[in-house]
């Protein structure tokens, strides 16, 4: 009998390290709060500020201007992008350090390298890409490319995290996807996307794995 | 009975050993540096496991230099992979049949 609790135990013990040592399981369900709030915040200031209360949209009208003339609508546009972008790897970088620490596990492992390596390739080709159509006036495209660009970055890197988000990652290249059917809802599935989706995730998972 | 006890690999035996598989079979190569704080143990003493297992041939060792530094990473040999599935095996079994 004595042998069979140790190799109950021992197997235990593998399953645990197998899992340790090959999941980055220090991502915070806060980091997806965070960054939903953040991407909605980004889309109205887009939205109000940006495209004057929704009075500039993307049509044939929009399509025949001068790039000149939409030329600062369309810095303005990446600025925000930009800004809500930083905002969010920053901070998920914060709770994802500050629940590893909590853990008492190391941030940076030969796990987080991998998984970063592989969220960032699709991720950095997405936005290259959306900045050439940008800098082409292909406006209409740009969300469903960041929405389907950003999905790819996640199945990706779902490999090396929780499984959720591998799921999350589905659920973005869907949404870009369908995004690229409706012209001109650009903004409605940006929120959707980005934000509503990221805050049922972050919401889940917190409740989940840290509550 | 006695397949089953004969599948219980004793150069396995000890739990510092089966923490080096389990990474190594899960992760292509692992540095040393990683694997001590992934088992949280000492330089020492997981040196002297790693010393085990690559005598035993179950795991080889790769060293290189990042810069200027000495990196020594570890990943399992064809011989580990199988012969520590075995053992696995060998302990599931050993739980279902009692």
């Amino acid at each position: 009998m004595k042998s069979d609790t140790k190799s109950i135990e021992d197997i235990k013990a593998i399953r645990k390290i197998m899992e340790e040592s090959s999941r980055f399981l220090s991502l915070s369900g806060l980091s997806g709060i965070f960054a939903g709030v953040t991407a909605i915040a980004g889309a109205l200031v887009a939205y109000f500020f940006i495209l004057d209360n929704g009075s500039i949209h993307f049509d044939e009208y929009f399509k025949d201007l001068s790039p000149q003339v939409t030329f600062s609508i369309r810095w303005q546009l990446i600025a925000d992008a930009a800004f809500v972008l930083v905002l969010s790897v920053l901070f998920s970088l914060y709770f994802s350090i500050k629940k590893s620490k909590r853990d008492g596990k190391n941030f940076w492992t030969p796990i987080s390298k991998r998984l970063l390596i592989n969220l960032l390739i699709p991720l950095v080709t997405g936005g290259v890409f959306v900045f050439v159509l940008l800098l082409q006036n292909n406006v209409q495209l740009i969300v469903p490319c960041f929405l389907i660009f950003y999905g790819l970055a996640l199945v990706n890197a779902g490999k090396f995290t929780f499984g959720e988000v591998f799921y999350l990652g589905i659920l973005e290249i869907i949404t870009g996807l369908v995004s690229a059917f409706f012209q001109g809802w650009g903004i409605i599935f940006w929120i959707f996307g980005f934000g509503i989706l990221h805050i049922i995730y972050g919401l889940a998972m917190y409740r989940k794995y840290e509550a | 009975m006695k397949d089953l006890i004969s599948n219980i690999n004793k150069v396995f035996e000890s739990r510092v050993r089966l923490g080096i598989m389990s990474v190594l079979m899960v992760n292509e190569t692992y540095d040393f540096n990683s694997l001590k704080e992934t088992l949280d143990l000492t330089d020492g003493n997981l040196a002297s496991h790693l010393k085990a297992l690559e005598e035993k041939g179950m795991i080889k060792v790769n060293k290189q230099f990042i810069g200027r530094k000495p990196n020594t990473s570890y990943s399992a040999t064809e011989t580990g992979f199988t012969e520590f599935r075995q053992h696995l095996k060998a302990l599931e079994t050993l739980i279902k049949e009692q």
